[in-house]
């Protein structure tokens, strides 16, 4: 028996739905709008979170050592400063490296490389590179180098030079527009989710309102609330599936067109600069498809199916 | 089986539909109820289904108070009550089929009966050509027969037709009252509203002749008369 109603349910809402022909097509196109705005979130969310950590992994320290400083001490202190737990990477450099990263940049240019053999010896301090694992500690491990800076035999310390000074005023600002720009995302997010629900809501509201007669009639010839509004849900239910299967194939089609339309807007030049923006986006929707089905299916089936659940309330109570 | 005690209605726009109406109505019994238009006769109606609800009085379906019942008991009750309506009230996205399956769905029939009941009852109504189509494919006279079709497919205790010739010509008119007429004779307890003095005539049988809301006459083997 509950079987039977089930089956009778859904069948209803099915023929519900292909009859209502035009209605099904506008509540498909609002939903699917919807849904878009969620999908283009989602990726906005992606692009910015990447773009986020490649700045911050182009901000760094860089800690250069005196000439005369021991090489030991040097990697002492640097296996010190790689366990501080705000250090995300610390890459020692030691100056015969220093040298050779300087010879193979400039190879080509005879005048540089003439100046550097005049010189006679190695001129590049030994350094330390240091990454935060987030921008706004570069101030304290700064602070801690300062204080730390160990000193040779001579009493000498064996820092000469940190360059956080120098980086200071960007590591700063990132620190602070960081969070705001991701507190600005959800504000964003969060009031597009009302506008899309609410504007869903009221195309899915004029769909019941038209069918509010048929509805008290139902109810007069004595069947059940859940035999009335089942159809209605399951017809809910088929346009938050159609319209989440829509929107999945345009964002797909959106992220692998960006590829293409980011690298002729950018120009080869700047895209080999910013590689990583080129393909954030399908690389985005390929590793994250499971979840972006899920996402996107569940707010239409949801959206469909509960906005006609609750709009078919009103009309219930005869 | 049917009982009005004292039942009143007055519309929240002051409007008194009813004042004190008091009958009752026994199994098989076939009742037609006559006024003029205005006098209270869909509202005696809309009573009976629990679709409105009394200022003032009682209505009782067998021992059950109609307007204290739960809102299962209401769907059973008007599974029981199979109901014509003036505006004949098909649900126009569905075939006539599907205009009656769904009254036998409601009620919980098996696929089996319902494919073997509703075009023997549509024959019955003789709009069995026009299975397949849907109500606005279908003239005033032949939807008005969908809506008996309708009301009677679950075999209800009770048939209430209210003002169905209403909107009809007097052949489809007489082919109305000569299928309630049928009805009754299997059985079924039929209430019956109209102003029109034809159809008081061709029904015989008990009267109750309603005016400005009250109870003027009931008679056992009324006439029209005002």
């Amino acid at each position: 028996m509950i079987l039977t109603s089930f089956k009778r349910i859904i069948k209803t809402g099915f023929v519900d739905f292909w009859r209502n022909g035009f209605l099904s097509f506008a509540a498909i196109v609002v939903i699917t709008l919807a849904l878009l705005s969620v999908g283009g979130l989602i990726f906005a969310g992606a692009f910015g979170r990447t773009l986020l950590k490649e700045v911050k992994s182009q901000v760094d320290i860089n800690v250069y050592f005196s000439l005369q400083a021991p090489e030991s001490l040097i990697i002492a202190f640097s296996n010190e400063v790689k366990k501080l737990p705000e250090v995300s990477v610390a890459t020692y450099v030691s100056r015969d490296q220093a040298l050779a990263l300087f010879k193979a940049k400039w190879q080509n240019n005879a005048l540089i490389m003439q100046g550097l053999d005049e010189l006679g010896s190695n001129p590049f301090p030994a350094s330390i590179n240091i990454k935060a694992k987030e921008p706004g500690q570069y101030g304290g491990i700064a602070n801690y180098l300062e204080k730390k800076n160990p000193t040779d035999d001579n009493g000498t310390p064996i820092i000469e030079k940190i360059n956080y000074e120098e980086n200071k005023l960007i590591i700063d600002r990132l620190g602070r527009i960081i969070p705001t720009v991701e507190q600005g995302g959800l504000i964003v997010a969060i009031i597009l989710a009302i506008v899309a629900i609410i504007v869903v809501f009221n195309t899915i509201r004029l769909i019941t309102y038209t069918a509010r007669d048929e509805i008290s009639v139902m109810k007069l010839v004595g069947a059940s609330n859940v035999f009335v509004r089942g159809p209605l849900v399951v017809s809910g239910i088929i346009y938050g599936v159609i319209s989440g299967v829509i929107t999945l194939v345009l964002l797909a089609v959106f992220a692998y067109w960006s590829d293409t339309a980011i690298l002729r807007l950018a120009g080869v030049d700047v895209a080999q600069n910013f590689s990583f923006a080129i393909d954030v986006f399908s690389s985005y929707f390929t590793t994250n498809l499971g979840q972006l089905f899920g996402i996107i299916m569940g707010t239409g089936v949801i959206l469909g199916g509960v906005s006609s659940y609750v709009a078919a309330r009103r009309y219930l109570h005869v | 089986m049917i009982y009005y005690d004292k039942v009143s209605k007055t519309y929240p726009d002051e409007t008194v539909a009813l004042t004190d109406v008091s009958f009752s109505v026994e199994p098989k019994e076939f009742v037609t109820i006559v006024g003029p238009s205005g006098a209270g006769k869909t509202t005696l109606m809309k009573l009976l289904i629990a679709e409105d609800r009394p200022t003032g009085g009682t209505i009782s379906f067998e021992s059950a108070n109609v307007h204290k019942m739960n809102r299962r008991d209401i769907g059973k009750l008007r599974r029981r009550i199979g109901t014509v309506f003036q505006d004949y009230r098909l649900i126009p996205t569905k075939t006539i089929y599907e205009n009656i399956a769904f009254a036998m769905e409601a009620a919980g029939r098996t696929d089996a009966e319902i494919a073997a009941d509703v075009p023997h009852v549509l024959e019955l109504v003789d709009i069995g050509h026009k299975i397949w189509n849907f109500p606005k494919e279908l003239s005033g006279g032949e939807r008005q027969r969908v809506a008996i079709a309708r009301a009677i497919v679950t075999q209800p205790d009770v048939v209430i037709a209210d003002e169905p010739t209403g909107n009809l010509d007097p052949t489809n008119t007489a082919e109305i009252v000569r299928i309630l007429k049928k009805i009754n004779q299997l059985g079924t307890t039929v209430l019956l509203t109209t102003h029109n003095k034809g159809v008081v005539d061709t029904v015989g049988g008990r009267v109750i002749t309603i005016e400005k809301g009250k109870v003027i006459k009931d008679d056992k083997n009324g006439k029209y008369i005002l």
